[in-house]
Formats: structure tokens, C-alpha cells, sequence
């Protein structure tokens, strides 16, 4: 079929407005936060209901053509990108908070809500939603469900899986599946805690119902000035091992530092630390907060901290927590592009990797800044370039490959919140065998045996070791009793016996 | 040859355990690597295996040609204090690793119904969360990675040893819970606490709905405790329902926590220990066991529900998180009633511990939202393609 008439169906189920085939339009979609991958769709198409994103997938599933969800496009792994061949469903306009259930501390809303607003609608109620990725204020909770978003108050409330009860999921056939409950208990398997961080390879959540958390009554905010990077990991791990769970834990380097202090969000860190720690701990009471965040003074000073301040009011908390959360903003001062890296190690050894990422930075001649979730030992060295320049363009990816692998070598992983999508891709065989990848893609076939959702993502296929396709689903296990799978009637749950 | 003597010849008579009542041959392989190979044999020769931890919770009585029994798979290779993780073998007792992570200043935030010696695996594969699942979450929050064995054999790794991990599909969640029906966990990684410093249960007697109310109060007051049971007069032992309030962490979190609480009256640690224990221990005792999940505010409502149609003799309840574990003798015919009735209310009946006859007939699962039973067979098909795994998922 060609795209002039594939966009002419579109139009039919999602009105004119909403089909882009023009490459100017198109060209809008052909990246996501991460400027070293760019794809250009075929077609983009903007569904505004669900019955209109049921009735896009269900007519490219009668054509075969591959799709890619997209909420607002904040990704940094490439993963909201569609191949060529592909259309891409940009989730945006599905933006209704649809209900806030505060008795039951829960909402329901469209995959395309911004992070930020839901928050923001649930505060009157005395309520928020924890998750807070960097980018809350675009980022859609479609997208932070599809790559199991954290943020730095995922330390002490858990990150997105842990906070979604149920999804409304259209498969890849365009047949709509109910996972969860509406108090979080599986039916079953936990197929949403399987759905959650799928990066949109098992279909597309058109409702989200999610866990929504009281805002704290007492807050403190401190800010731990270091001369040296390794006496603030070593901090880290001694708040830690002393069971104090503050609400945020965050880190920053001496890079990082300067590019926020010289942008508009200048948040008075000091210019000449060698790392600056922002640690914030809540509760319910204001004096057992104050204590707690007196014994983390301690602890700090003990490590070896210059100073350590308390914001004094909520507009220093604020201030000190813009400078964080738009660092990544602040470091487009320093260069043309900037690599976002996402990567874990145990906490322990965060010292020795921030030192070895240092070396490896030195000897690319790159400029690294490190801003990131230091509780959790989620790293974010940020790699400024300039990607009109090819040979610092292969640098970057050198330096990359050699921090992952630095990352992996301490026993950590490739990925802590940014996902594989294309740009990781590469890295999976070092962290999984060819067995477990095969797993993988076993799994993926079973929500969506054509690959047709959001292809050649999350799982490198030619590194998999083969997996029979789960066939004749008419076939009833040896040893199982009988599964009840059926077509079952909509809107009701299904005893299967 | 027998099943006996070609695992024999496979693994060596080490593995080989006295067969229980039913005479099934009951193997123990030493290793994750025996595991699949066992797996892998059995699904060549067309044996059916049932998976047992310490035989403690399920009872050991689906009909199989083999025993698989993890309880040599009791090692822990590793307890990171700094980074508060460790790695343990599917088959350790709990008892055991806690007391190993406890000489370490650890804690796993773990209390599942069962008898202390129940093992990770059993955990795990069960999702059984108890009293502490207010405060810390169900079991799967607890993981990081697990590795597990298919029904075919085949060993499979997920997630990892960190905090936070993205990397591919979350196939630890599907294992928490799974009932082993894709896969056998042999290797888990845990997320741990440091031990806490302070510790202190408060409990309060009263009638059912006047100690609800209580629990609604506490949870909307902000407090944050550990663990806000609703315990059945039976269960706790004493004359009256009781509302149990478990606050951990920081002396100085604790002692706010506890002004707060009013009317309760605190146990001493050993008193404390016991009721948690007994608890815990209750639920092992009755023939079948099973847990609801509703939303916090109908919690009530399920309580009624419960009592009217199986009885409430022995229940406990976390109410501001819409968590029941109902336990007792009861028939296959009430509590298929019962799942068809809950599934109406959108809340969901896990069976969690029955003889077989009962488990075969209602399911672990049993019932699933629309779309979703197709996926829950195509996994099964996927990590247990020749059916070797004896599992009664979906009843009759």
C-alpha cells in the first residue's frame, strides 16, 4: 500500500488534522532527547480517543505495518524513533485525567498526560505522583510507563512499576487487554510489572490507572558542599548504611556545577566543590525530620563535607531543586549536543567509577559531567560534542562503549531508567547471555508475534539463542489443568474455569 | 529404566532424597546447572515434575513422575552491607538467611505467611507478602534479578544486582507470583534494608469495624508504619479483632510515629516477636489458604463478604492497602463462588495454598481480565513448552 493512500485511511479514523506526511512535519518526529539517532517515519498519526488509537492498530494489523508509539518524545535511548516502513502513533492528544480516586489514593488517565500535570491536578487532594524523571514537566506517563521512568524521589517512593495498579493495553492485533486490578493485585502473573519498562514492544496502554502518594507534611532540603568527588560517594554510602532513606539523594560534579551556576537556573551551589549533594528527607512530623536530617548533617561533615546547608524556606528548596532538575538544560552552554548516559553500579563503588569515567574522559579529550541519582547508584555522565563533527562523534561513541563497560565490570547494568530502545542495543550481550535474550524475544512474540510494535528495539535478535514460538495456542500444557484462554466477553473478568 | 535410575545415572544418588508417602522419587540437584539439566531430561522423556521448596507451604501431593526439590540450593554467594543487596539460592530457609544478613546489619523486609523455614523460592514464586507489604511493598519490590530454570531446561537471567535496572523485559516480575508455572527460580537478588534500630509493635482490641476505622484514621493521619494488620480473634489469640501498628526505622522516626498512635498498647520485643510469629505461622496450619485484593476503601465491604460466604475465622488484613489472607477449610464449589463474585467486583482471588484436589479444581489464578488469559497460556507455552511443570494455574 502506498503512504499517500495508508495516510488516507488514517485520515478517515483520525480526521485530516491529525495525519503528518509532509517531511517538514514528519521531521519533528525523527528524534528524541538523545541527538545521536534520527529516523524519519513514513507517516505520523495523532489518534485523540482511544477508540481512534484501537481503530489505527487494528487497520495496521489488517495491513501488516509496523508502528511506534510515541508520547511527547523525551526519550534518551532512540526508542520513540520509527524505521522507515513504519508509522509512528504520537499519544499526545490522549491527554484526560479521566479520575482521581483520593479515598483510594489512585487516578486514571490517558497515556498521554504530562507527568507534572498529574501532580499537580492531585495536590488539592493532598496527593501526588512520586515518579519524577528530570523531564516531568513534558514527559508523558505513556512514556514513563513504557521505560519504567524513576527521577530522583524514586530513592524513597520506588520507581514507575511501582506505582502503576492497571493498564488497558492494545496489542499489536488492535485486541484490547485489561492487566491489573484496581487495588494493584495481579490477576494471575504480574503482567503489568512485565508490561512496565517494555518500551513499547507489547502494545500500547491506552488507560493507566496509577498509585498516587500523600505529599509529606515535613521537608528538609540540604545542600553538602565536597572538595573531593569520592568523599561525596563515600557520603552516599554512609547515609545509606546507616538506614536513613531520604526522599532524594541526588549528585553533582564540579562540571555540572559550573554550567548551572553560569545558565538562568543558577541555584547558588558553590562554584569551586568538586561535587555538591543534594539530599532531601520528608516525613510526617517536622521535629523527627529535623533530626534526621541533623544526623545526615553528621554523617556528612564526617565524610569529609565542606559545609552542609538547609534550605530555609520553600523557595530555596525550590531554587536548589531547579538547578538539579534543569541541569541537563544548563549543559546545552557547554556544547552544541549532549550525550544524556544512563547506566547503575552498586553504591559502593561509586567513587571508583566516577574516577574511571573521569580517565576515560580525559583520554577522549571529552567533557563529562556527571548529574545524577546517587542513592540509587544511577549514574548520568552527560558527554558534551558537537555532532557535526564526526571524528569527536566517534569519540563519544568510544567513550560511551568504555563507560558502560566500566559500569558492567563494577556489577552494575547498561540502563537504570533511560532504557535500550536503539541506542543500547549493542550493549545487551554483554549483560545477558544469548539464552536469556532469546527469552526475551520469546516473550515479546507472545504479545506481539509479528514484531510489528515499535521493531528492532530493546532485544538484539541476532544475539538470541532461538526459542520455539509459542504456537497452537489451542494446545493445553502437560501439566497444566486446563487453561480457559477462549475469547472472552468484554468489561468483565473471565473465570477461566 | 526407571525415572529413579536414569535421574540417578544424570545427577548421582546425592540427589537422590527418600520419596514421601506417594512415593514419587524426590530429587535435590546441587546446582542451578543440575536444575536445567533435570529439567532439560524430563522434558526429552515426558515426565512430569512437581517443583517443592522445604514442602512447608504447598502441600506435596500433585500427581507427577518426579519430585524437584531446591532445598540443596541453599547457598548465598553473596551480602553486600554497603550496597544492601545480596544473592541466595532459591532453596534457603528464611530463617536462615535472615539470620545471615542480620550478622551483616541486614534485613530483608520480608514476613510471608508459612513457618520460618519456608524457603526464598516458595516466597518468591508465591508473591506471599505479609503484614510488612504496608510498609515495603509485595514481594516483588524485594527483587532485583532472579535466574530461573524453564520447563524445557533452558536457564534464563533477568534484571540484575542494582538498585535500578531497565535493561530488557522485567521477566523477574512475571517469576514473582508465576507459581512456578514459567519456570523453577534457583538464583534470587535482593534488595535489602539496613537492620533497623528500632522496632516496636502496638496493638489495640476491638470490633472489627471499630479497629477499620482505626486503620483508616492511622493511614490518613500520614504515619507511615511498617506494617497495619487487621488480625482475626483466632488468629492473634485473643478474645477481640486487633489492629497491630509495627514501626521500624530510626529511634528518633519511631518515637514520633508512636506519639501519634493514641489508645495502643505496646508489646515488649519478645511479646511482639510471638505475635508476629504466630501469625505468620497461622496460616500453615489450615488446609487451604488465599488472598484478595481490593482498593483500600472496600476493604470493609470484602471483610463482610468474606465472613458471609467462607467464614471469618481466620483472616488478616492490611486495610489501607486492600490486602485479605483468608485461611480455614473450605469447599472447591464456595470458593469458585466466592472467585466469581469477587471477579465481579474487579478483585482479584489468588489461591495460595490448598491440597490438590482443591488446587486443581479452582487454580492458583483461576480467572483474568478480558484479553488476558490467551497471554497468560502463551507464556506458559513459551517457558514450559512440553508441560513438565506440574501447576495448577487455571483450574477446571
Amino acid at each position: 500500500m502506498s503512504s499517500g493512500a495508508l495516510a488516507d485511511d488514517l485520515r478517515a479514523i483520525v480526521g485530516p488534522r491529525h495525519v503528518r506526511v509532509a517531511v517538514a512535519e514528519r521531521v519533528t518526529y525523527a528524534m528524541d532527547g538523545l541527538p545521536t539517532h534520527r529516523r524519519l517515519p513514513d507517516v505520523v498519526v495523532l489518534p485523540g480517543t482511544r477508540e481512534e488509537v484501537i481503530a489505527v492498530i487494528r487497520l495496521l494489523a489488517v495491513l501488516g505495518i509496523p508502528f511506534v508509539p510515541r508520547g511527547a518524545g523525551t526519550g534518551l535511548s532512540g526508542g520513540a524513533l520509527a524505521e522507515e516502513g513504519a508509522v509512528l502513533i504520537v499519544l499526545t492528544r490522549l491527554n484526560r485525567i479521566l479520575k482521581v480516586d483520593a479515598p483510594n489514593r489512585s487516578a486514571l488517565v490517558e497515556p498521554g498526560v504530562v507527568n507534572a500535570r498529574l501532580s499537580a491536578a492531585t495536590r488539592p487532594y493532598g496527593l501526588h505522583y512520586a515518579p519524577d524523571p528530570s523531564s516531568q514537566s513534558a514527559c508523558t506517563i505513556g512514556g514513563n510507563v513504557a521505560e519504567n521512568a524513576g527521577g530522583p524521589h524514586c530513592l524513597k517512593y520506588g520507581v514507575t512499576a511501582n506505582h502503576i495498579l492497571a493498564l488497558e493495553v492494545v496489542l499489536a492485533s488492535g485486541e484490547t487487554v485489561v492487566l491489573g486490578s484496581p487495588g494493584g493485585e495481579p490477576w494471575g502473573p504480574d503482567l503489568v510489572g512485565l508490561f512496565v519498562g517494555s518500551e513499547g514492544n507489547f502494545g500500547v496502554a491506552t488507560r493507566i490507572s496509577v498509585r498516587l502518594t500523600p505529599l509529606p507534611r515535613a521537608v528538609r532540603t540540604l545542600l553538602a558542599d565536597f572538595g573531593a568527588l569520592r568523599a561525596a560517594g563515600e557520603g552516599v554510602s554512609a547515609i545509606i548504611a546507616a538506614g536513613i532513606v531520604p526522599a532524594a539523594l541526588e549528585m553533582m560534579d564540579q562540571s555540572c556545577i559550573q554550567a548551572v551556576e553560569d545558565s538562568v537556573y543558577a541555584a547558588g551551589y558553590p562554584r569551586d566543590a568538586a561535587a555538591v549533594l543534594l539530599v532531601e528527607l520528608d516525613g510526617r512530623d517536622d521535629g523527627a525530620v529535623g533530626a534526621e536530617a541533623d544526623a545526615v548533617t553528621t554523617i556528612l561533615k564526617d565524610a569529609g563535607a565542606r559545609g552542609v546547608r538547609s534550605a530555609k524556606n520553600e523557595a530555596e528548596r525550590e531554587r536548589l531543586w531547579q538547578g538539579r532538575k534543569k541541569a541537563f538544560g544548563a549543559m546545552g552552554r557547554l556544547s552544541r549536543d549532549l550525550v544524556v548516559q544512563d547506566a547503575v553500579v552498586p553504591r559502593s563503588s561509586l567513587p571508583d567509577v566516577l574516577e574511571t569515567i573521569a580517565g576515560i574522559a580525559a583520554r577522549y579529550s571529552l567533557v563529562v559531567s556527571n548529574v545524577f541519582h546517587a542513592g540509587d547508584g544511577n549514574l548520568h555522565p552527560n558527554i558534551s560534542f558537537d555532532a557535526t563533527d564526526e571524528a569527536m562523534r566517534v569519540r563519544v561513541e568510544l567513550a560511551s562503549a568504555e563507560i558502560m563497560a566500566a559500569c558492567i565490570a563494577a556489577g552494575g547494568t547498561i540502563t537504570g531508567e533511560h532504557g535500550i530502545g536503539l541506542d543500547k542495543l549493542r550493549y545487551m550481550p554483554l549483560i545477558f547471555d544469548a539464552e536469556s535474550l532469546g527469552a526475551m524475544l520469546a516473550v515479546r512474540r507472545v504479545f506481539d508475534p509479528e514484531e510489528r510494535v515499535n521493531p528492532g528495539k530493546v532485544v538484539p535478535v541476532h544475539a538470541c539463542r532461538e526459542w520455539a514460538r509459542a504456537a497452537n495456542p489451542g494446545a493445553t500444557p502437560r501439566g497444566s489443568t486446563g487453561v480457559g484462554p477462549g475469547a472472552p466477553p468484554r468489561g468483565q473478568p473471565v473465570l477461566a474455569q | 529404566m526407571t525415572v529413579l535410575e536414569k535421574v540417578t545415572a544424570l545427577l548421582g544418588e546425592g540427589a537422590v532424597l527418600e520419596a514421601g508417602t506417594d512415593r514419587v522419587p524426590r530429587i535435590a540437584p546441587g546446582s542451578p546447572d543440575a536444575v536445567a539439566l533435570l529439567l532439560g531430561t524430563a522434558n526429552q522423556e515426558g515426565w512430569r515434575v512437581r517443583v517443592e521448596g522445604a514442602g512447608t507451604w504447598l502441600p506435596s501431593d500433585a500427581p507427577a513422575d518426579l519430585a524437584l526439590t531446591t532445598r540443596r540450593l541453599d547457598r548465598v554467594p553473596a551480602v553486600e552491607p554497603q550496597d544492601l543487596t545480596a544473592t541466595a539460592e532459591a532453596g534457603i530457609g528464611l530463617d536462615q538467611l535472615r539470620q545471615q544478613l542480620a550478622d551483616r546489619g541486614a534485613w530483608l523486609a520480608v514476613d510471608p505467611p508459612g513457618l520460618a523455614g519456608r524457603t526464598l523460592g516458595s516466597i518468591v514464586a508465591t508473591a506471599t507478602a505479609g503484614p510488612l507489604r504496608q510498609g515495603f511493598g509485595p514481594v516483588k519490590d524485594h527483587l532485583l534479578g532472579v535466574t530461573f530454570v524453564t520447563g524445557d531446561g533452558r536457564m534464563v537471567q533477568s534484571g540484575g544486582r542494582v538498585m535500578k535496572n531497565v535493561a530488557g523485559y522485567d521477566l523477574t516480575r512475571l517469576q514473582a507470583g508465576g507459581f512456578g508455572a514459567f519456570g523453577v527460580i534457583v538464583l534470587v537478588h535482593l534488595r535489602l534494608r539496613a537492620l533497623p534500630r528500632a522496632d516496636v509493635t502496638h496493638v489495640l482490641e476491638g470490633s472489627r469495624d471499630e479497629l477499620t476505622q482505626v486503620a483508616e484514621d492511622i493511614a490518613a493521619s500520614g504515619l507511615t508504619p511498617a506494617a497495619l494488620e487487621l488480625v482475626s480473634p483466632a488468629l492473634a489469640r485473643r478474645d477481640r479483632w486487633v489492629l497491630a501498628v509495627r514501626l521500624v526505622g530510626s529511634p528518633t522516626l519511631v518515637a514520633a510515629d508512636e506519639a501519634g498512635l493514641g489508645r495502643f498498647a505496646r508489646l515488649r520485643a519478645e511479646e511482639a516477636h510471638g505475635f508476629w510469629m504466630r501469625l505468620s505461622e497461622g496460616f500453615a496450619v489450615r488446609p487451604v489458604t488465599f488472598r484478595i485484593g481490593g482498593v483500600p476503601a472496600a476493604s470493609d465491604e470484602l471483610l463482610d463478604l468474606l465472613q458471609h460466604q467462607v467464614g471469618d475465622e481466620w483472616i488478616s488484613a492490611a486495610p489501607a492497602a486492600g490486602a485479605i489472607r483468608w485461611s480455614g477449610d473450605t469447599t472447591v464449589d464456595r470458593l469458585q463462588r466466592l472467585r466469581r463474585t469477587l471477579a465481579a467486583l474487579e478483585v482479584p482471588l489468588t489461591l495460595e495454598r490448598a491440597p490438590w484436589p482443591v488446587r486443581t479444581a479452582v487454580g492458583h489464578f483461576g480467572a483474568y481480565r478480558e484479553g488476558a488469559g490467551p497471554l497468560v497460556a502463551g507464556l506458559r507455552r513459551t517457558f514450559d513448552p512440553g508441560g513438565a511443570l506440574v501447576v495448577a494455574t487455571d483450574g477446571e
